[in-house]
């Protein structure tokens, strides 16, 4: 079913979003990948805040190829999310509500998704020529030392999603493999 | 004996580190023009079209078909009457490397140590592998190679005893393995046979034989087309999200081995399967 929502991601939307579902996410994300994601747990460990606020927010696993002139953003799809297993259930009870990668995620993550009432979005890997026309604005907004690692804000605009797992744990990856599944 | 100067190297380098990232090789363009039309979930072919769009637009847009411009493999095929003129061989690949990153607005994915992680800004140093050749040319192939699928690559030591049910299984297990995560519709490299580097090396070099044409050794072309359907049974599908598409070949290359080993390679790469070739 193809649905329109806004982001950040209301506590109602995030609820109302079921595994398999295809949908536009217009508003503000934030990037981060596995180096931001070591830094920021560090962070944490050492009790400092964030350099944003995990509430209502969906954070995009990805990294751009650079812009050309005049142009938001270069190439920009989804890195694989299971490398961000170990950092997300944290992330997740301090309020983040949406992750875009794509890949299995482990249990521990599940669970966390499920406590939180938060979603696991997929964008197509490989796609990243195609997903940077739904991406209007970046903005490197922390550790900007790390390059293409760095934290962005993005404004998308009809950024296509699919949701993999949902706020009750139904997991597309295992249902859909199942009902194609030829062996 | 023929000269050439290694900043012909260079030159050629850049070039083809950026087309690499831009434009996919007829064949992979056509096994994904030919599984939107053989894809039986409706899902499936609807993520298969957006990655038709999404080559479409990279070409004619510049931009990376993939934001992963991979970390570049370099495959140096050089005739023994060459002489190299002009500096380092190495070095000149590398600054072809350096200036198509650069200059390409391709993405910069290397660390400078596997521990310590600081970035080399520049997507140096290349993976190079040489071989020597008969005649006077070089043969230069370029394969930017994206780590989402690099990471669900596997080496199995079989033993003797596993025969071929066991190098089916090995293959069977890697792809389901890495479903989802290796990006598909996939194109499966295996090697087979060698040492334990052999069968590595030979799994990444069946990625740059196009993916429409198979082994001329008739049980490897049989091995190839059996693995496909079967992998195209497991349901994994375009996206890992259910589907017939999982995989758009299975390129197998073998090699002599010990009396005492079968060893397998299987280096997964994503539908963005990039390689550029040129002969100088």
């Amino acid at each position: 079913m193809d649905k329109y929502i806004n982001v950040p991601l209301s506590d109602e939307d995030a609820r109302s979003l079921k595994s398999g579902d295809y949908v536009y996410l217009t508003g503000t994300i934030y990037t981060a990948r596995d180096a931001a994601h070591k830094r920021m747990y560090e962070a944490l460990e050492r009790g400092e805040e964030l350099p944003l606020d995990m509430k209502h927010n969906v954070i995009y696993y990805m990294g751009p190829s650079p812009a050309r002139e005049g142009r938001p953003i270069g190439s920009a799809g989804p890195t694989t999310a299971s490398r961000m297993d170990k950092y997300a259930p944290t992330l997740l009870d301090l309020g983040l509500k949406g992750m875009i990668g794509k890949g299995k995620r482990s249990q521990a993550v599940k669970d966390a998704i499920v406590r939180n009432g938060a979603v696991y979005f997929a964008a197509v890997g490989g796609a990243g020529a195609l997903l940077s026309k739904s991406i209007i604005a970046s903005e490197v907004i922390a550790y900007d030392d790390l390059g293409t690692e760095a934290i962005r804000r993005l404004k998308v605009k009809d950024f296509p999603v699919i949701v993999v797992i949902d706020a009750k744990g139904e997991d597309l990856y295992a249902n859909a493999i199942k009902e194609y599944c030829r062996e | 004996m023929r000269t050439i100067s290694v900043t012909e190297i260079t030159d050629q380098i850049k070039e083809m580190c950026i087309e690499a990232n831009h434009f996919l090789s007829g064949d992979m363009k056509k096994a994904l023009d030919d599984a939107v039309g053989t894809e039986v979930a409706p899902l499936g072919r609807q993520i298969l079209e957006q990655l038709q769009e999404n080559l479409k637009i990279a070409g004619e847009d510049s931009i990376p078909i993939c934001q992963d411009t991979g970390m570049a493999v370099v495959f140096l095929e050089v005739g023994q009457e060459i002489h190299f003129e002009g500096g380092s061989i190495e070095d000149a690949v590398n600054e072809g490397v350096r200036r198509g990153y650069v200059d390409g607005y391709l993405r910069k994915s290397v660390v400078k140590d596997p521990l310590i992680r600081e970035n080399t800004r520049d997507n140096t140093p290349a993976i190079i592998h040489y071989s020597i050749v008969p005649g006077d040319r070089v043969r230069i192939t370029v394969a930017p190679k994206g780590f989402g699928s690099e990471n669900m690559s596997r080496v199995f030591m079989l033993k003797p005893a596993d025969g071929i049910e066991g190098v089916k299984n090995a293959i069977l297990t890697a792809v389901k393995d890495a479903g989802p995560n290796a990006c598909p519709p996939m194109v499966v490299g295996v090697g087979i046979g060698g040492t334990f580097e052999k069968c590595a090396l030979m799994a990444k070099q069946a990625l740059t034989r196009p993916v429409d044409q198979r082994s001329e050794i008739p049980y490897v072309r049989e091995l190839e087309e059996e693995l496909l359907e079967k992998i195209n049974r497991t349901g994994i599908g375009p996206g890992g999200l259910g589907g017939s598409t999982t995989a758009m070949a299975v390129n197998i290359n073998t090699y002599a081995t010990h009396i005492a080993g079968l060893p397998v390679a299987v280096n997964i790469c994503c539908h963005v399967n990039r390689h550029a070739v040129r002969v100088i």
